[in-house]
């Protein structure tokens, strides 16, 4: 138990103070990860929402290779990502291990199924109810897959955050694929593993903590900018 | 959607660098906290900025022969030699060096505090069958541990329960033994620096052959072009200079000196 108190000491001290590296790493967080999110939402939503409109022949299989690759390993998509950015593999001179890019390319690729297996689930049940309608009102594809996209976008902001979750929350892919050097790649995942290896868990408890309520703060922050749960707009 | 993207726009933010260079270090070295102490005087001192992966010894040679990184600081001889023949690196600089320590339970059931060697130690661990905490990672502190053990005539894949090799850094490892009261051997630095000691005390220290040689070795241009030779060949040449002594010969933790410089001027 003392442990837990001196991590919550040590955050509060951390967050009153504005510690610099802590600044430092938790906007290199909110970089990696929100820019993964975006690139992973800009291919995971219309992608999902495409495949619960479109008949074709293998749809099944696609489908339960994503809901499957919903819980890839980030150990091993460091893995491979750091084999095919590494200076000996095929994309060694982009020069790009080590460095935040790396660190997003990673989870994006963790990230993508898991957005798109979600969007799918909720476009299947919306595009029941609008099936009809859209049909009927002989509407092209890319209208049925936008038109499907703004009216699920309380449930798509939903499958977002669930990526986000993950994103930020993630230590296995982005410490191989990082490297974890303090003022480049270092984030907060990454640092809470540093300090534990130092033994220093009131540290490693106290950013923890900070990273705890950056997620909440985040989530609270995307319902405020995109006006859900408000009376009178669901 | 606007405010959204001035949020990012914000995030990104200015990152412009000065010159950089990245170089694989030891955990030891790292957790030892001297690279506190070096790197902030290096930038003040030759305006380079170096970027520290910090990883075992093993992982650091293999990130020199992908050409990941513009050169290593590690502490294996004879690894170090082959990466050399190898044609990995051109040369190897010895820098300086500190000891390995073993570190175990305070009531110490095997008596290894009574020991009059390194070999005598591990001898006293094996017929004890007491709990040993291996690094098992092919780091330089995992290889010095298997030489140790073979110039004991004793082989580490015979043992029982014992002896658990962990495969993780310095730090991890001495919270596995932390956690299984058990017997490891750690270099001093990190020993010094551990923040979670537990019921572990410094039990044995001083045979020579526990001395420990770190060496720099830039990764060899010709084999990688795009090596930053240039800070590579600086910051060996601050590595071997009397302010890096200074500083090196300098750091304490709790009134020991942890590193001692030997580097030979060119």
């Amino acid at each position: 138990m003392n442990d837990i108190w001196s991590g919550i000491e040590a955050a509060f001290w951390l967050v009153i103070t504005l510690d610099a590296d802590l600044v430092d790493i938790t906007l290199r967080s909110l970089q990696v990860s929100l820019t993964a999110l975006i690139i992973a939402s800009a291919i995971a939503l219309p992608f999902g929402t495409w495949l619960a409109i479109r008949r074709f022949r293998f749809r099944r299989a696609v489908i339960a290779t994503l809901n499957a690759l919903m819980g890839l390993p980030p150990v091993v998509v460091g893995l491979i990502v750091y084999l095919l950015l590494s200076r000996s593999g095929p994309f060694g001179v982009l020069g790009l291990l080590f460095t935040p890019t790396a660190m997003i390319i990673a989870q994006v690729i963790i990230i993508t199924p898991l957005i798109a297996s979600i969007t799918h689930q909720a476009m299947r049940e919306l595009w029941a109810e609008y099936h009809d309608l859209l049909i009927s009102l002989n509407t092209s594809k890319s209208q049925r897959i936008a038109t499907l996209i703004w009216d699920g976008r309380r449930t798509l902001l939903t499958a977002a955050l669930a990526g986000f979750g993950r994103a930020i929350g993630e230590v296995g892919a982005i410490m191989i694929v990082g490297g974890n050097i303090d003022n480049a790649t270092r984030v907060l995942t990454t640092a809470i593993a540093l300090e534990t290896g130092k033994g220093d868990f009131a540290l490693a408890l106290g950013l923890g903590f900070v990273l705890i309520a950056l997620a909440l703060l985040v989530n609270f922050a995307i319902h405020a900018l995109s006006r859900t749960e408000r009376e009178g707009r669901w | 959607m606007i405010r959204v993207f001035a949020v990012l726009v914000a995030l990104w933010g200015s990152s412009l660098q000065a010159e950089t260079m990245k170089l694989a270090v030891t955990t030891s070295f790292h957790n030892s906290g001297l690279s506190e102490v070096l790197l902030p005087a290096i930038k003040a001192d030759i305006g380079l900025d170096v970027q520290l992966l910090v990883v075992g010894t093993g992982q650091a040679l293999r990130l020199g022969q992908a050409g990941d990184v513009d050169a290593i600081l590690v502490h294996s001889k004879s690894a170090e030699e082959a990466f050399i023949a190898d044609g990995y690196g051109p040369y190897r600089r010895e820098i300086m060096y500190n000891d390995f320590v073993f570190i175990g339970p305070q009531d110490d059931p095997a008596g290894v505090s009574k020991s009059g060697n390194a070999i005598d130690v591990l001898t006293r661990i094996f017929s004890a069958s007491s709990r040993f905490v291996s690094r098992g990672d092919e780091s330089g502190t995992h290889q010095k541990e298997l030489a140790l053990w073979a110039d004991a005539d004793l082989d580490p894949n015979e043992f029982g329960r014992w002896y658990n090799a962990v495969g993780a850094g310095m730090g991890a490892s001495l919270n596995t033994a932390s956690g299984l009261n058990a017997y490891i051997m750690s270099d001093r630095a990190s020993w010094l620096n551990f923040g979670n000691k537990g019921a572990l005390s410094l039990l044995y220290s001083g045979d020579p052959v526990l001395f420990n040689q770190y060496a720099y070795l830039p990764v060899s241009s010709t084999r990688h072009a795009h090596v930053n030779v240039d800070a590579s060949e600086a910051l060996e040449a601050w590595m071997t200079s009397a302010a890096a002594q200074k500083l090196i010969d300098g750091y304490t933790i709790n009134g020991e000196t942890l590193f001692i410089f030997n580097a030979k001027p060119d």
